[in-house]
């Protein structure tokens, strides 16, 4: 597994591997709207937490369908299905590593895209303790998009169409998480809500993916 | 060990292709499955190796047996020719990978990124991650294709003593490589005439 996971990564950093994609997709967003809605720096503050996760979101998706499209193209799919490894473990670990070679690089670099929203300086821990516990079900669920799209080919329109909507849960209590905390309320019980989601997607969703990858390998 | 296969029936997308197959394979040996394209070499193999059920019959081993190699060699490209074996012996949790280096004389191109190999190069890479998975029963799927002729021979030579060792392979070919311990199988003879009565894959066509 650990194996697997350094293989991901290390083939994520190298040419046309995809890392950093997700991260430049954000700031060029982040530093887009500004120009769209104008200088004003109190309407960017109160748009700031909706806009950073709608931005996360996207960028997110961005580089799913990377993330079994290429190991089922040059057949290393069939070869790892075929391998001592389960395929829910194999499924976790390729989350885990599209979530560091997307999420973590995001939630990092949240303060300076904060920053050039205005957003105001209570709501930052606040946007990226939401990040930081919100990507993960991002990520995951974008895997069970990315194993129901394998077989497909250019299935990256399908798999936004299938995998946006799941997201909405993600989005609605994360946002709500940042908004809180810019305008200074209490904000745990979207933050509960927000990692009961994560914690749910990650239990639950690699067993459907595997089921659903079994079904798209045959 | 031995391999049963009983009454095998296997399908490819939602059409049974083969019918009742059966054979006996023990440890030494090689099989050799012939036929014509499209017959359901590839299916017949897909299925022993575990990535698809079968329709109806018995294959007594678990496919945690099979090493499978397919058409398609499972190599990345940004990957080195070191890097790519090393990572299949880590996922097998098998050690050394010098052996099937030097069994596929790879040595020299061991730091070269895979996408620049040769077609036959990359095969030859991907033959020699069979030796790596340390599993008994090989499952090949033209196993030769792109090869030159002192590949093959080297080929040849790997299969000899991966038998000579008490392991088996089961491989579709067109060649003849020369095997002692080879039976040949003709697929031709199984050829599936009825259509499917529970379609599970017809939900997904």
């Amino acid at each position: 597994m650990i194996a697997l996971l350094r293989r991901d990564l290390r083939l994520a950093v190298r040419a046309g591997g995809g890392f950093g994609l997700g991260l430049s997709f954000f700031l060029i967003v982040v530093v887009l709207i500004p120009f769209g809605v104008g200088p004003e720096t109190n309407l960017l503050g109160r748009i700031a937490p909706g806009v950073l996760w709608v931005a996360a979101l996207l960028a997110c998706l961005l580089s799913l369908d990377r993330m079994f499209a290429l190991d089922f193209e040059d057949g290393s799919l069939d070869l790892l299905a075929t391998s001592p490894l389960p395929l829910e473990g194999i499924i976790t670990v390729k989350a885990v590593a599209h979530w560091l070679t997307t999420g973590l690089p995001l939630v990092m670099a949240t303060p300076v895209f904060a920053l050039l929203m205005s957003l105001p300086s209570t709501g930052y821990l606040a946007i990226m303790v939401s990040l930081l516990l919100g990507t993960p079900a991002l990520s995951i669920i974008g895997a069970f998009g990315a194993c129901l799209t394998v077989g497909i080919k250019r299935g990256g329109l399908l798999l936004s169409l299938l995998v946006l909507p799941l997201y909405v849960p993600t989005l609605i209590f994360g946002a709500e998480v940042a908004r809180r905390g810019a305008e200074g309320q209490p904000y745990t019980t979207p933050l509960l809500m927000l990692s009961g989601i994560s914690l749910a997607a990650l239990a639950l969703l690699p067993i459907a993916s595997a089921a659903v990858l079994r079904v798209n390998l045959r | 060990m031995e391999l049963h296969v009983q009454k095998l029936s296997v399908a490819r997308g939602g059409l049974a292709v083969l019918k009742d197959v059966s054979f006996n394979l023990s440890a030494g040996q090689a099989l050799v499955i012939r036929g014509p394209n499209g017959v359901g070499k590839t299916t017949l193999l897909r299925t022993l190796a575990g990535l698809q059920p079968a329709l109806a019959g018995e294959i007594n081993l678990d496919p945690d047996m099979m090493a499978y190699a397919a058409h398609v060699d499972g190599i990345k490209a940004t990957l080195s020719v070191e890097e790519n074996l090393a990572f299949w012996a880590s996922i097998f949790g098998t050690q050394g990978i010098e052996a099937a280096i030097i069994a596929f004389a790879l040595s020299d191109l061991r730091d070269r990124p895979a996408g620049t190999l040769s077609a036959g190069q990359k095969r030859r890479l991907g033959l020699a991650r069979l030796m790596v998975t340390g599993r008994p029963v090989w499952v090949l799927d033209e196993p030769t294709v792109s090869l030159d002729q002192v590949a093959v021979t080297m080929f040849g030579t790997v299969i000899e003593a991966h038998l000579e060792a008490g392991g088996a392979a089961i491989m579709a070919t067109h060649i003849d490589l020369g095997l002692k311990n080879a039976i040949s199988l003709d697929l031709g003879a199984y050829k599936a005439t009825s259509a499917l009565e529970d379609n599970f894959d017809e939900a997904f066509l």
